[in-house]
Order: structure tokens, then sequence, then C-alpha cells
């Protein structure tokens, strides 16, 4: 399976989330340097490296800004720690406005 | 390890507003760090950056002294404020503004 399907796996199952959308980023990061990779190439923008997370859900009712991010971050602990570098977070609760 | 997480505390207890990223404030590395930069830049807070690109050991030391695996992470008075995605938000809502006059630091922005 994908990174990109086990996230989404991973949070369904934790948020029952009312929408929720992963976006694969990686090729918007094309062409910058990858220190990673202990040696500084520049990143080719293939793979699963770049994430954006956009989700609703109740769960994050009544939690802080920082609160949401931290629960996401735990439950994706694995992939952060395997490979996914950046993961930019768009969380909200029902009824709240998005950008999306 | 214990090294490293005194430095951090340090610059974190002794300058107003931190902000670790990669790069610098003059030549950001990465567009998350970038960005940030852009919004203290723009409500004109002083600031101290903190290039986590110039140590390894920084660079993991950061991560784990706020529990917060990603980077640029904010400092104000010693308190962590968040990551990209929060800054922007609290930014737009007018609430980061908010921070700073409620924290007392000094914002050119009138």
């Amino acid at each position: 399976m994908s990174i990109q399907a086990t996230m989404e796996t991973k949070l369904k199952q934790a948020y029952s989330p009312e929408r929720l959308v992963v976006l694969n980023e990686s090729h918007l990061h094309a062409g910058h340097h990858h220190e990673d990779s202990g040696h500084h190439v520049t990143y080719d923008g293939t793979g699963e490296t770049h994430f954006r997370v956009r989700i609703v859900s109740d769960v994050f009712s009544g939690m802080s800004r920082i609160d949401r991010h931290r629960s996401v971050n735990a439950l994706l602990a694995d992939e952060l720690n395997g490979g996914v570098h950046a993961l930019a977070i768009e969380p909200a609760a029902p009824g709240e406005a998005t950008r999306w | 390890m214990s090294g490293i997480n005194d430095y951090i505390a340090n610059e974190v207890k002794t300058n107003d507003v931190v902000l670790f990223m990669k790069g610098t404030p003059g030549f950001p590395q990465c567009g998350f760090s970038g960005q940030v930069v852009q919004i203290l830049d723009y409500i004109g807070v002083d600031y101290k950056g903190v290039d986590v690109l110039t140590s390894n050991e920084l660079r993991q030391g950061i991560k784990e002294y706020s529990n917060w695996p990603t980077i640029p992470q904010l400092y104000v008075k010693g308190e962590f404020v968040g990551g990209c995605d929060i800054i922007r938000e609290m930014f737009q809502a007018g609430e980061l503004q908010a921070l700073f006059e409620g924290k007392g630091v000094t914002t050119k922005a009138a």
C-alpha cells in the first residue's frame, strides 16, 4: 500500500472524518535541497515525501490548534519517521471555516 | 543530548521570539520556514532565527524539545506557539498579532 493510502486509512479509522483529503505535494518541492539523504542532492519531486492533510472531524471539537496537530502527528508518527518529512495539516471541527 | 537540550532551552529563554527554521531569515531553505519568516517580517517583530541545518543534533533535538516532529517552530517568551500551519492560521485570524501584544512583544504594525 502506498504511504498516501496508509495515511488515509489511519485517519479514517481514528477520526471518522466528515471530509478528508490527503494530498501528495511532493512534486511541489522538486528542486529543493534534500538534506535528509545525507548529501546535498537536488530532489526530483517524485515519491512520497511531502503531504497535506485536510480533515474535518468532530474529534477536533474543543481541541486547541496545537493539540489537533499533535494528535495527527502522533497518529502518523511511523510515516513521519519513515520517509515523510513534511506534513501540512489543516484540521477543523464541523462548522468551522475551511479553505477547501 | 542534554547539551543540545540546554542550548535550545537557553535560546528560548533568552530571546523573546525565536524561530527554529531551515536556512536563515534572509535565505530560507524551505518553503514552510519561508512562510513564517514572511509573516514575522510583515508583522514587524524582532526575532532570532536559528538554522537547524547547521547541526544534525540540533535538528533532531528541536523535534524532541517540544515533541513536535516538523520544522519550523516558533517560540514566544519561552512558549511553543506552533509550526507553519498554525502560525499562518493565527496570523490570518489576527491571533498572532494579539499574542505578541498580550505578551508585551513590540511589533511595528500599528
